[in-house]
Order: structure tokens, then sequence, then C-alpha cells
């Protein structure tokens, strides 16, 4: 028990006051777990089901259907090297190819020692920039062979600003008490929002 | 953990600016676009004060006049959509669709890094318009920088009163709430979407009701609107609905952002009129795209996102236009053209997509499931050498169980086909079954030698024992 550190703790709580259900915040609080310790384990799981109020395998259903989410512990940076078309097209089996090679291990794996893990992903919003890639979820554009060991060198020194896998934004939404304005069940509110002053306001 | 600027990273590549007039794409050129200091000294957040001195009824009808067509890849029109919410049902919701995710889709990423305070004053237009009392931004897992960007422009729009209690010191009241996603394409269907965001498996609703509008969040009214649809609000409100009709035509006005990806000299994201810009403009003028690489023929074009059904050549001079676009067999969907020069293995090239699709099914209606992942096989073991003849019909029975009947495809008049236009039927509730095929029809509809010459050295001869073979 008691998984999350008491200042994930506080956050999570915060979170979970932003939506109209608890349950709402469930995806926000597996990023934060895997942001705690990089993957999502039952421990985990259990706290955030307490906390939400479901049960710790409504939270396993949830979590196991998005990818981002890792139920073991993975490298240090999760290199997805995008595979789909327009990345296809302008040479990403061959950078895949060159990953495994550098890495040693093949798509899906880990480095032994813990620091890489190469995945084949789907399309990443940055069509235009093929082939392209992410570590930890920032990208990389136009990325050759050699550019991509000069990544891989880059990322085993301590010379580069890439967060641990887990970490997603860095910057964390703040609502300043005085301006939040709240929310409620959707069963507790039956009225217009004061600006719609009820009388006509239905289109 | 929480840094105060975020990663700092250099501006996202990829937009080419050209002559069009720029609405959403603006201050994509300043260096610090994505600041509120540079979006206030640019204008920022007058549209929303000029919202504000109107009554909620008068901005939805200016939006509605301004025939602002959806840009997520449906194109339905964002005024009329919000005109579904059933009267007097409360609490009504806003959840922005920013889980772009449709393969060769780039651009609401480029508006969330590079201006997201455009895309949160569209949002709080939004929720004044239609009574919307809470507004949640869902952005894509995969985009770290996007959410560090939004997140900072929310905290700074929080603290100078642009979002939250009494907006500008009126009684509008209203809080966004950043989400995120975490890696599923399907999400970006609007009724997954919101499943997503109630905490659930991101599985489709069955249909009907077809819009969130009218049962959405929690089964409240809840208008489900894309980044860029959204981006748009802020110019229309600050010089309306007249100045933006004024651009494009009157069935397709305004501008739109397309991506261009694959082989031509200068892919990129570039703002568009909508209506009249015709795919030759943009793929071969020298201000845009300059043509196909290397000098290169064009072989195919997809028009509209990896779901749309393919172009070639004999497509080149239609327009950005919708009602145009169906007929002729295809979508502009989520404005993504992937282009495909002379050299292109085009079988390899659809099983690029169909993998895709067949890897992001939710798993919900059977003929997906096991259709995308069937179609993926055969077009697999094609494109590996180890397919027969009759594996091309295969291709198309698998593809039946999923849209029956006749799927849409372009002309191809060298050999007298005439066009199927756009939409297909389907046996699936959402897009993402029929989108594994559509690849696959395309190409072998228009290309079926290049697929007659793959299996052509296992004719007569069973799968077995090509495999053994092997």
């Amino acid at each position: 028990m008691n998984f999350f550190s008491e200042e994930n703790l506080e956050h999570a709580k915060v979170i979970i006051r932003r939506y109209p259900k608890p349950r709402s915040a469930m995806i926000p609080l597996l990023h934060l777990a895997q942001e705690q310790s990089g993957w999502i384990s039952n421990d985990a799981m259990v706290e955030i089901a307490e906390l939400v109020g479901t049960s710790s395998a409504e939270v396993l259903g949830t979590c196991s259907f998005y990818e981002m989410f890792k139920r073991r512990p993975v490298g240090k940076y999760v290199v997805n090297i995008c595979t789909t078309m327009s990345c296809a097209l302008l040479g990403a089996g061959e950078l895949m190819e060159h990953a495994e090679r550098r890495l040693g291990v093949k798509s899906g794996g880990t480095t032994a020692d813990g620091m890489f893990t190469i995945e084949g992903a789907e399309c990443q919003a940055a069509c235009t920039e093929a082939p392209c890639l992410q570590v930890n979820y920032r990208h990389r554009y136009r990325v050759t062979p050699d550019q991509f060991d000069s990544i891989v060198d880059e990322l085993s020194s301590t010379d580069h600003d890439v967060p641990d896998h887990g970490v997603l934004s860095q910057v964390r939404q703040h609502i300043p008490e005085d301006r939040f304005v709240g929310t409620a069940p959707p069963e507790d509110v039956t009225s217009a929002p004061v600006w719609m002053h009820e009388q006509g306001s239905d289109q | 953990m929480t840094g105060i600027g975020g990663t700092p990273i250099p501006h996202a590549p990829g937009f080419v600016a050209n002559d069009t007039p720029r609405i959403v794409t603006a201050r994509f050129d300043y260096e610090d676009s994505y600041t509120l200091e540079r979006y206030e000294a640019t204008g920022g957040y007058q549209g929303l004060r000029k919202a504000l001195q109107q009554t909620p009824e008068e901005v939805h009808s200016e939006v509605r006049d301004a025939t602002l067509l959806g840009r997520g890849g449906a194109g339905f029109p964002a005024g009329v959509k919000w005109g579904f919410c059933p009267p007097g049902v409360w609490p009504r919701y806003l959840v922005v669709n920013g889980d772009e995710s449709e393969p060769g889709t780039y651009k609401d990423r480029l508006l969330m890094e590079l201006d997201p305070h455009q895309l949160i004053e569209g949002c709080l237009i939004a929720c004044y318009a239609v009574g919307l009392s809470q507004c949640f931004l869902y952005v894509r897992g995969e985009m770290a920088v996007a959410q560090e960007r939004v997140a900072k422009a929310l905290n700074d729009a929080y603290s100078a009163g642009y979002i939250g209690k009494n907006i500008l010191d009126t009684e509008f009241s209203v809080d966004i709430i950043l989400h995120w996603g975490a890696g599923a394409y399907v999400v970006g269907e609007e009724t997954a979407l919101i499943e997503s965001l109630e905490g659930n498996r991101g599985m489709p609703r069955l249909k009907p009701p077809y819009f969130p509008a009218a049962v959405g969040l929690y089964g409240q009214p809840t208008i489900v609107n894309n980044v860029e649809t959204l981006s748009n609000l802020p110019w229309i409100l600050e010089h309306g609905a007249e100045a933006f009709t004024a651009i494009g035509t009157e069935s397709s006005p305004g501008t739109r952002m397309v991506a261009v990806s694959g082989h031509v000299q200068r892919p990129g994201v570039y703002e568009i009129v909508n209506g009249t810009t015709t795919f030759r403009d943009l793929l071969y003028s020298e201000e845009m795209c300059g043509g196909i690489r290397n000098e290169n023929q064009l072989k195919a074009f997809v028009p509209g996102g990896g779901s749309a059904p393919w172009f070639t050549p004999a497509q080149l001079d239609l327009p950005f236009e919708g009602s145009q676009i169906g007929p002729e067999g295809s979508m502009l969907g989520s404005g993504a053209i992937i282009v495909m020069d002379e050299t292109t293995d085009i079988p390899a090239a659809a099983l690029t997509l169909t993998k895709f699709y067949a890897h992001e099914s939710c798993g919900k209606c059977v003929p997906c499931r096991e259709g995308g992942p069937w179609l993926e096989q055969i077009l697999r073991r094609i494109v590996d050498g180890l397919g027969t003849p009759r594996d091309l019909d295969l291709l198309f029975e698998v593809g039946e169980t999923i849209c029956p009947g006749d799927f849409p495809h372009a002309a191809v008049p060298s050999r007298g086909i005439e066009a199927v236009p756009f939409p297909y039927r389907m046996t699936t509730i959402c897009f993402v079954g029929p989108s594994a095929f559509a690849p696959i029809h395309s190409a072998l509809t228009l290309f079926r030698e290049e697929f007659e010459e793959k299996v052509a050295g296992n004719k007569n001869r069973t799968m077995i024992e090509v495999a053994v073979d092997v």
C-alpha cells in the first residue's frame, strides 16, 4: 500500500477534484504513477482504484487498453520509431534495422543495462519531418542512421534534457484557488450556467 | 519534476508560409508565439472580449454564419453541431479533441505547441456561446511538448483572468482542465474520446445517438470539437463571419491547414485557401511543395489522411472542396496528403497503413478486430512474395465483411473505370475497420498489376507449397 509519494498523493487529490466524477481522473493518475516509477505496478493500480472509488480490476482494464502504460519496467529512454506510411516511404524501415543493430535488441526489447527500449510506433504527427522518432515522447525529426547514433551517444551522456521515462509534461497545470470555478457531479446541476440567462437561451 | 518553462526545444518544424491569408498560423513566425505576452501583443483575446459584449445566441449565430466546417475529419459545420444540444438539459460540456493521430496528419500538434492561447480563446468562445460549463482539453499522450506548452498557457491565462471565475470581470465563468491521452488512435473518434475521459477503455459507443451533443460525457450534452476548428474562433469573432466567408468558397469558407508528406520536394504544413486551392496547386506550385522529388513522376496520393481512398494524377485538379471530393471517391478528412512517386512499391505502401489500422482496432466490433489483422497478414505475405493469385480475391472477400457493397474509389480513365462516390457502408461502429481496407482497396483497384506481379511466381501453387518452399 501507499504507492504514491506524499507530494504525488496531494497532487492526485488536486487532479481528482477537477472532474465531475472521480473516475475521470484515472488516466491522469496512471500517468502520475508512471511518472513516479517509470512503469505501473499492481500496487499503483490498487491505490488508484481506492482514490477514484473503483476496483483495481477496473483500473487494470483501463490501464491495459493504452499503449503508453507499461506494466513492467522499461528502459530509462523509450525510443519510438515511427513505422507508418509517411516515415516508411522515407526510410523508417532502414532506421529501425539500424537501431536494432546499434542497440543489439529487437523492436520491443530493452538493452541489458536498462537504458533503452526500442519500439516500432505508429504515426507521431510529424509526417512532414520523416523519418521521425520520439525519445520519451519528445520528437526527433528527419533522423538518419548517423543521427540515430548521435542521439544514443547524447542520451548515454549526462548532457541532455530528456527526462526519464514516465515524465510527460514537465509543467503541471496549476489552478489558483481564487480562480477555480469548481465542479459538481452532473446530477447535481439542473440549471443553465448564469451567463445563459435561462429564458431564450435554449437554442 | 515541476520545471517552470518545460523542455527547452526549438520551434516544431514543418510549417511553410505562403501567400494565403493566415488565420490560424498568423503567429507562427514569432519565436515566442506560444507566450501570453506575444499573444496579447498580436491581438490575442480580442475575439473573446468581443464575444462577451454580445449575447451567447449572437456569438452562436456568428459562428453558424461563418460555416466553419469541422477540421477533424468529418467536416461537419461547427455552428450546426453546437445547435444539437437538447434545450434545457444541463450541464453541458466541451471536450477538445487534441488526439491527432490519423496517419499523415500534422497540424493540431503545431497549433498546440505554437499558439496554445489561440486554442484556449477558441474554447472560451465556444463555452460562452453554447453554455458549456466545463471544458476538458484532451491532448494526445505522445505529445509531451504540446502538453507543456498548453499547461503553461493555461496557467498564465488563469493568472491573467482569462479562465476561471468571472472571466474579464463578467459573469462568465468556466474552467479548462488539461487531460492527457495514453496512446490509442481510436480515441480520436468522439464517442471513444468521451469513454476515455470517463476513465474507461477507449471504445466507441453504439450509435445512435450520432452526436454527443445529445448524449455525451456522463450522458450529458457534450460538444466535441477539433483543435483547428476551435483555433479559428478568435479570428471569426474578431473579424466577423462575413470576413471569414469572403475567403474560400461558399460551402467551404476560410482556410485550412494541410500537411503534405512523402515524396515531394518540400514536405510541409501549409495553410491554404479552402474550397479553391487544388491538389495540383499544393503539390506543384513553387511557393508550396515545389513538385515531386528528384523530378520523378507522381504515382498516387492519399488526399485526406490514411483512412481516405487514394487519388492518382487524374484527380490533381480537384479543389479542397468536400462536395467535389466525395463524388470522386474519397474525402478531405484531416488535411493530410501523403505523396507516392513512381519508385513506390504500392503493395508495401498499402501495408504500412493496413498494419496501422489493424493494430489500432479497439476490439469491440468483430469484423474490424478479426478482419483487420487478416487483411494485414494476407497483404504481408503478398509483399513478402509468399502470396498466390487467390489472395487478391481473398483481400476483397475479407474487406466485404467489413464494408459490404461497392467501396469508394477514384476513376481510372486509362482503363475506363469510373469513380465510386464516398462514403461506404460498414458493419462496424466506427471507421477504424473500413480504414484497414481502404488502402488495400485503393491499391488493388488502381495498381492491380503490381499485386499480380508479386504473386505471379506462385500461380497454380497452394499457400502450403509456397510456405514449404521458403
